[in-house]
């Protein structure tokens, strides 16, 4: 009692020290899974493997999953790639990789000018808080990407469904 | 896993020429990834379908490769366009001699 009497202001501060502390460590907790990925370069050969040495763009590509997950066994997994898809300007193939997974493809999906859009949903198990690529192949050989970075709560793979 | 096994397929059956249709196409199936270990303590062995394809009147219009990182019953949405009046064949083929054919007709005009 003595103590807030006497030195209020040092209270406060301490108190702001340990709040500030406490608000970094959750940020650093929020992060790290983040930043330790586990199985990345066997992810980058898997996509290196797809598109040779061609130059990989940004954009076009939308590849849509929920940001935080349950249980990583079923994942809902959108992706979609804006395109005409006419007969000479349509998307040739669409890849996607997983870089926590034990094997990073999941799947390959090859279209045609028949297909109409260029729209992929399906259901997919994640093993880890990761992040996930999606590359499209155009028919003029070029390819464009997009990731998205999600946490999975109870991982695919080790536990049993 | 036995060698075929119950598939459904979601799509309109019928439609204008030229339109777009979503197709829904699932096939029952563990998809056991091959990481799994079971109670004797031995890695399950892989049992996927690895192949997934649909052909409209004989065209193949859709087709994709799968692997262990894909959810057991595997649910593939795609589109294609309503080209003619037919029936489009999904065929899935997978390890241990897995293959199953579903068909849907789709009258168009």
């Amino acid at each position: 009692m003595n103590i807030r009497i006497q030195n209020p202001k040092s209270i406060s501060t301490q108190r702001r020290n340990w709040l500030t502390a406490s608000g970094l460590l959750g940020v650093y907790a929020w992060c790290h899974p983040f930043l330790a990925f586990a199985k990345k370069p066997e992810a980058m050969q898997a996509i290196e493997k797809i598109v040779g040495s061609n130059p990989i763009n940004d954009g076009k590509v939308k590849l849509t999953i929920p940001p935080l997950i349950e249980n990583g066994n079923l994942v809902a997994l959108k992706v979609s790639v804006q395109s005409p898809m006419t007969a000479t300007d349509y998307v040739a193939a669409i890849y996607v990789i997983a870089e926590g997974n034990p094997l990073p493809n999941i799947f390959s999906a090859y279209l045609s000018a028949r297909s109409g859009t260029a729209t992929i949903s399906t259901r997919v198990r994640l093993a880890d808080s990761q992040r996930v690529w999606a590359i499209a192949q155009m028919s003029d050989g070029s390819f464009w990407r997009d990731h998205a970075d999600t946490m999975v709560t109870l991982s695919a793979c080790t536990e049993m469904p | 896993m036995s060698k075929t096994s119950h598939t459904k397929i979601t799509m309109p059956s019928t439609e204008k020429k030229g339109q777009i249709i979503e197709i829904r196409a699932i096939a029952q199936h563990d998809m056991e990834t091959g990481f799994r270990y079971g109670d004797d303590g031995k890695v399950i062995p892989r049992d996927i379908i690895h192949l997934f394809s649909c052909s409209y009147n004989g065209v193949e219009v859709f087709k994709a490769d799968l692997y262990p990182g894909m959810g057991a019953n595997p649910l593939i949405v795609f589109t294609t366009i309503a080209t003619e009046t037919g029936t489009l064949e999904f065929k899935w083929a997978g390890d241990n001699g897995y293959e199953a054919i579903d068909q849907s007709s789709i009258t168009v005009s």
